[in-house]
């Protein structure tokens, strides 16, 4: 596995075009599939700033928060008001806040490793993290539904929609259960996977595809104006990136949440 | 050239295939965070929660108190300032009513003692008036008889007589005076 560096320096007579190969990084320590990459490290270290940020915002619980507190709190009241407790309801939101804050920081941090200089890796690109996260919104909101209303009751709850009668619904059930049971963890997990992938993508490709312009088309006028162009473009992109990694992390959490109001709920 | 390698690369890795170590690493480390979140992050805001509740709650309820003892205070003192105007007013009547009697009991005084003044007075000129008759009635009897026996030169010595003339005398006199 050739390394990013070297494929630029190997390709002098056009740009390296990044693509999926750039998305796997070389082992720090060890090799092969179990090699430790700058990648386990970035998530091993999301959960020291997640938790760390998080604990030491709240390690006081002031009644008068201070400016850190009052961050960490925005962050959880947030996900806490507006994704659980409006979804859920609030009879039963508080036993999963733990989870959907969890997911929710989980996935903020790891996404914005994308616009953090040197860090400059959105570790969401990678999907088997979210695999791991939407496996495991998948066994929890279909274990709370099972808990709460039984296997049967729970597959009656998730497929067989109310009003519905007749042919329409034998057409209906197989349909809701693949779009409810079995679709479900794969649009999560793609969603996410698939919109850091193409976000670091374009920003790869402005800022390798700028420099490049710049430093090695000839005439050196034009790959200069272009260059610089690309780099504005990629500025722009990056931004627009921010947007999304924000944008992201919320849904994820919040589909997260509608999908376990959807299991606990009564009734249709 | 490029085209080649890009196509090398893609056919070598596809990124939608999972790596079983990432997705086990995956899990791994929500599972970690999902405790550090569940144990201490969470159990801290909610406290921070339930404090500024409690801490607003007391809050109202504290001024709630303080509202009504203010409320009973102000009657309080409304009532005593009430006692007070009428004790003030009760106090006004009776000093009038007072000063009025001694007022009445001063002039009764005075006038008495006037005419307590007037009596003496009346009495004493009465008495000097009495004494300064008598006196002059003598007086006037021995001087007249006196003055008589002069021009007439004839002894008058004679107190009978003498008497009786001046009785006479007097009498024409008081009868010429009315």
């Amino acid at each position: 596995m050739k390394s990013l560096a070297a494929t630029v320096m190997a390709s002098e007579s056009g740009p390296h075009i990044p693509g999926p190969a750039d998305f796997f990084l070389p082992p720090i320590v060890g090799s092969g599939d179990w090699a430790l990459t700058k990648v386990t490290f970035l998530v091993l270290l999301s959960v020291v700033i997640g938790f760390g940020f998080f604990y030491a915002a709240s390690r006081k619980a002031a009644v008068v928060p201070s400016r850190l507190q009052f961050a960490g709190e925005y962050v959880y009241g947030m996900v806490r008001n507006s994704i659980a407790r409006d979804i859920i309801g609030s009879k039963d939101y508080m036993r999963f806040v733990p989870f959907l804050f969890t997911v929710f920081i989980f996935i903020i941090i790891n996404n914005f490793y994308g616009i953090i200089p040197f860090v400059q890796f959105p570790t969401m690109s990678h999907i088997g993290f979210t695999v791991a996260l939407a496996a495991i919104t998948w066994l929890v909101y279909n274990i709370v539904g099972i808990a709460k209303h039984g296997f049967i009751g729970y597959l009656k709850l998730q497929t067989v929609p109310s009003g519905v009668s007749g042919p329409i619904l034998l057409m209906m059930v197989p349909l809701e259960f693949l779009s409810n049971i079995v679709v479900r963890p794969f649009t999560l997990a793609i969603r996410l996977f698939a919109t850091m992938f193409a976000g670091h993508l374009l920003v790869a490709l402005f800022s390798i595809g700028g420099a490049w312009l710049i430093l090695h088309y000839a005439p050196t006028w034009q790959g200069v104006a272009a260059g610089v162009f690309a780099f504005l473009l990629g500025i722009f992109v990056s931004f627009l990136d921010m947007l999304i990694m924000f944008l992201q992390a919320y849904v994820f959490t919040l589909l997260s949440a509608m999908y376990i109001a959807g299991a606990v709920a009564d009734e249709h | 050239m490029i085209l080649t390698q890009v196509t090398a690369a893609e056919t070598e890795i596809n990124p939608l295939v999972p790596h079983v170590p990432e997705i086990i690493l995956g899990v791994i480390v929500i599972a970690i965070l999902f405790v550090g979140v569940a144990k201490f992050i969470v159990p801290n805001f909610e406290k921070a929660y339930a404090d500024r509740t409690a801490a607003i709650e007391g809050g109202i309820e504290n001024a709630n108190a303080k509202q009504a003892e203010a409320d009973a205070k102000l009657a309080q003192l409304e009532a005593q300032l009430a006692d007070a105007r009428h004790e003030a007013a009760r106090i006004r009547e009776q000093a009038r009513e007072e000063g009025a009697a001694i007022k009445a009991e001063f002039r009764a005084e005075a006038q008495a003692e006037a005419e307590r003044i007037v009596t003496a007075g009346k009495a004493q000129v009465e008495a000097e008036r009495q004494a300064a008759a008598a006196s002059l009635k003598t007086e006037v009897g021995s001087l007249a008889t006196g003055l008589a026996g002069r021009i007439v030169g004839e002894s008058l010595d004679d107190d009978e007589r003498s008497s009786r003339v001046v009785e006479r005398f007097l009498a024409d006199l008081e009868a010429g005076v009315h």
